[in-house]
């Protein structure tokens, strides 16, 4: 009886403390600057409610000072945001092709996008509901995934390169060579997925990073091989604190991130590898199959306001591809080598696109053989587990075959 | 010796949270390195409407999910007491499978049975506009309603069985005596048998609660648009977990941990106070 007072009095002060949040974020003006000529309340009254799917932690959310972009979204337009994550583009891809569920706007990566359109799962966008869109810069558009920016309004993008501690490397990083050098051995974190393990590798090698046959494959699969004595861990987001703590000397990773490690720890810097990297970008896409595509591109319009993209820009840490944004940085981001590379570093990069499926299985194979080539052990561990769990059940046996003779005696 | 092992068997479970609560005061988002002390991140918990909507979410889902299984669940348990023997042995095999069952076939299999229940609601209502009647069924049940019906169902068998057993220690002679002073049925399992079986139902309902808002695997199959606790916070793993994730679980630990606290001390008073009464 007493159990029940107490969950009582823990429900209603849920209740209460659920009723008091939502009270101190409640000042209605607005603040972000936003055009005038659009028309941003043409939905207020329709009752909408739009589903967004983009990665974790990546849109200004009113934490750490910033702007909660969303909140704004609403206040201004009416329009309900439902906002929800995912953690890669293959589980964005299984959730829409599950048809479990319903988005309007989504932020998959390049190679993704080429999917998704080839499948016709995307939606042609209407340029005349997103003005915005024409402060995309130039050098954004015409990617191989949407050549004719049909179906795309880029929210982020940027560039792999190696990032580096300066205490433990005194040379200048400059190629991915040095990821392979046998001086460096333990002191080496490398990507611990096969896209983009495999890139870096085709890249030193001076091959595209969109593999066509099995025979690019198996030479960069070699040359993983070896590299593998020099690595001392295959990570992914680990790669933030390991670098972050000392734990390890040198380590791929996104450019934007790599700001915010720098940020966090100066002895750490950035390169871009003269051989060339991979470039990305994550743009805004409609689902072919969302019902409300005139309010979901009204949210892509406003995700393009100078003011919200600027936001986003500055709590996300990756670069923006809105001209006005990059225009009002500060000169030491604008003219940033790491967030902002030159053209003609950028002329020699390159995006993933969609692989046929053999050659990704094919590419799966390699990795798995890769990692596994001289991890022995592993192989070992599990007849060692078997054995011992024979041994144990034969223990067993043998003790109550043993009891039982005894009770019978 | 033993105070030893003991301090070993805690830290093992103690640890882990311990860490974690030291670092929702760091200073920086490092997880390795303790930069300075900070209650920043507790502060960004109550702005951050995302994190804040999927607990609420995850609370509300559990609440409902439990008292909708803890009903059914000790329906269907003094259903399953009244039968024969036998029967009785296959439906408590057949209910206990589900727990042995792997999570992610449950998972698979209840969202493969709402897409199809989806497409047959959406038929149904071609079929109603046919006839030209005017009635209408909702057709988007993705959401909340399939995470009520996928929390009830995995809720289910651990309510029976912690009924089960409470029902069937329970004397039926007890019931009896109540129907003979002249109760009715209704009025004998309210006054009589439900009494008797409050503590099992209540520790159902609790069991039930917690594995509710633990769940992931099948929640990610049957979520739809709707994104509860667990889930938001495995969306966040591509770049970092943010802190206030430590902050949160910190919280809801100490929260949980207060409750049990308090009603083991108000349980112990009220032991206390039964045996000075059985002296007097």
């Amino acid at each position: 009886m007493k159990l029940k007072k107490w969950l009582a009095a823990l429900l209603s002060a849920g209740m209460l403390l659920g009723l008091a949040v939502p009270a101190f974020a409640a000042q209605e003006e607005l603040l972000v600057d936003v055009s005038d000529d659009y028309d941003w309340t043409r939905f207020a009254n329709d009752n909408i409610t739009l589903n967004v799917y983009n990665w974790g932690q990546y849109i200004a959310d009113g934490t750490e000072g910033s702007i909660d972009v969303i909140q704004e979204f609403e206040k201004l337009t009416g329009i309900k945001v439902a906002y929800l994550n995912y953690d890669t583009n293959e589980s964005l891809y299984a959730k829409m092709s599950s048809g479990g569920a319903d988005f309007d706007v989504i932020v998959p990566s390049d190679y993704m996008i080429g999917k998704m359109v080839r499948e016709g799962m995307l939606a042609k966008l209407n340029y005349d509901n997103i003005p915005n869109a024409a402060g995309v810069g130039e050098q954004y558009l015409h990617q191989s995934y949407d050549p004719n920016d049909e179906y795309t309004v880029p929210y982020t993008w940027g560039v792999v390169g190696i990032i580096y501690n300066t205490t433990m490397v005194d040379e200048e990083v400059t190629s991915w060579d040095i990821m392979w050098d046998p001086y460096y051995t333990g002191e080496v974190l490398m990507f611990n997925n096969s896209r983009d393990a495999f890139a870096i590798a085709a890249k030193k090698l001076g091959m595209s990073l969109n593999p066509q046959t099995e025979e690019e494959i198996n030479i960069i699969a070699e040359e993983l091989k070896t590299q593998k004595m020099v690595v001392q861990a295959y990570v992914m987001d680990e790669i933030f604190d390991k670098m972050g703590g000392e734990e390890a000397a040198i380590a791929p990773y996104y450019a934007g991130d790599a700001i915010t490690m720098i940020a966090d720890n100066p002895n750490l810097a950035f390169a871009i590898p003269k051989e060339g990297t991979n470039y990305f970008v994550d743009a805004m896409c409609i689902p072919a199959s969302s019902k409300k595509k005139e309010a979901a591109e009204m949210f892509i319009n406003f995700m393009c306001e100078t003011e919200v993209a600027a936001a986003n820009c500055d709590f996300i840490g990756y670069s923006t591809p809105i001209q006005e944004v990059w225009e009002q940085l500060d000169d030491e981001i604008k003219y940033s080598p790491i967030a902002y590379p030159s053209a003609e570093v950028l002329k020699n990069t390159e995006t993933f696109e969609v692989l046929d499926d053999d050659i990704n299985q094919k590419m799966d194979q390699a990795w798995s053989m890769m990692k596994s080539y001289t991890e022995g052990g592993s192989g070992w561990m599990i007849l060692a587990f078997l054995i011992a769990a024979v041994a144990l059940n034969i223990f067993v046996l043998w003790r109550k075959y043993h009891k039982k003779k005894r009770d019978n005696y | 010796m033993q105070k030893a092992y003991l301090c070993l068997i805690f830290s093992f479970f103690y640890l882990p949270i311990a860490v974690m609560a030291a670092f929702s005061f760091n200073e920086s988002k490092s997880r390795t390195v303790f930069t300075g002390f900070t209650f920043k991140w507790y502060v960004d918990l109550f702005h951050n409407q995302r994190i804040l909507d999927a607990l609420w979410l995850s609370l509300g889902l559990a609440v409902v999910a439990a008292t909708i299984a803890t009903i059914v669940g000790t329906m269907a348990a003094i259903g399953i007491n009244a039968m024969r023997k036998t029967p009785r042995a296959i439906i408590n095999n057949i209910s206990y499978l589900p727990v042995v069952n792997p999570e992610i076939i449950t998972g698979v299999s209840l969202m493969l049975l709402f897409v199809v229940g989806k497409q047959g609601l959406t038929n149904l209502n071609g079929w109603f506009s046919q006839m030209g009647w005017g009635i209408r069924v909702p057709e988007e049940i993705f959401g909340l309603p399939t995470l009520v019906i996928a929390h009830v169902t995995f809720c289910l068998p651990y309510v029976i069985f912690n009924v089960s057993p409470k029902l069937r220690q329970m004397d039926i002679r007890l019931y009896e005596a109540a129907l003979d002073l002249g109760c009715n049925p209704r009025q004998a399992f309210f006054k009589v048998v439900l009494p008797e079986i409050t503590p099992a139902v209540l520790s159902a309902f609790l069991i039930s609660l917690t594995y509710s808002i633990d769940d992931f695997i099948i929640s990610y199959f049957s979520s739809g648009n709707m994104q509860t606790l667990p889930i938001s916070i495995y969306s966040m793993t591509r770049r970092k977990v943010s802190p206030e994730v430590y902050a949160l679980s910190t919280v809801m630990f100490l929260v949980i941990l207060s409750i049990i606290l308090i009603t083991n001390a108000a349980d112990s008073r009220q032991y206390k106070k039964e045996q000075r009464g059985d002296k007097a």
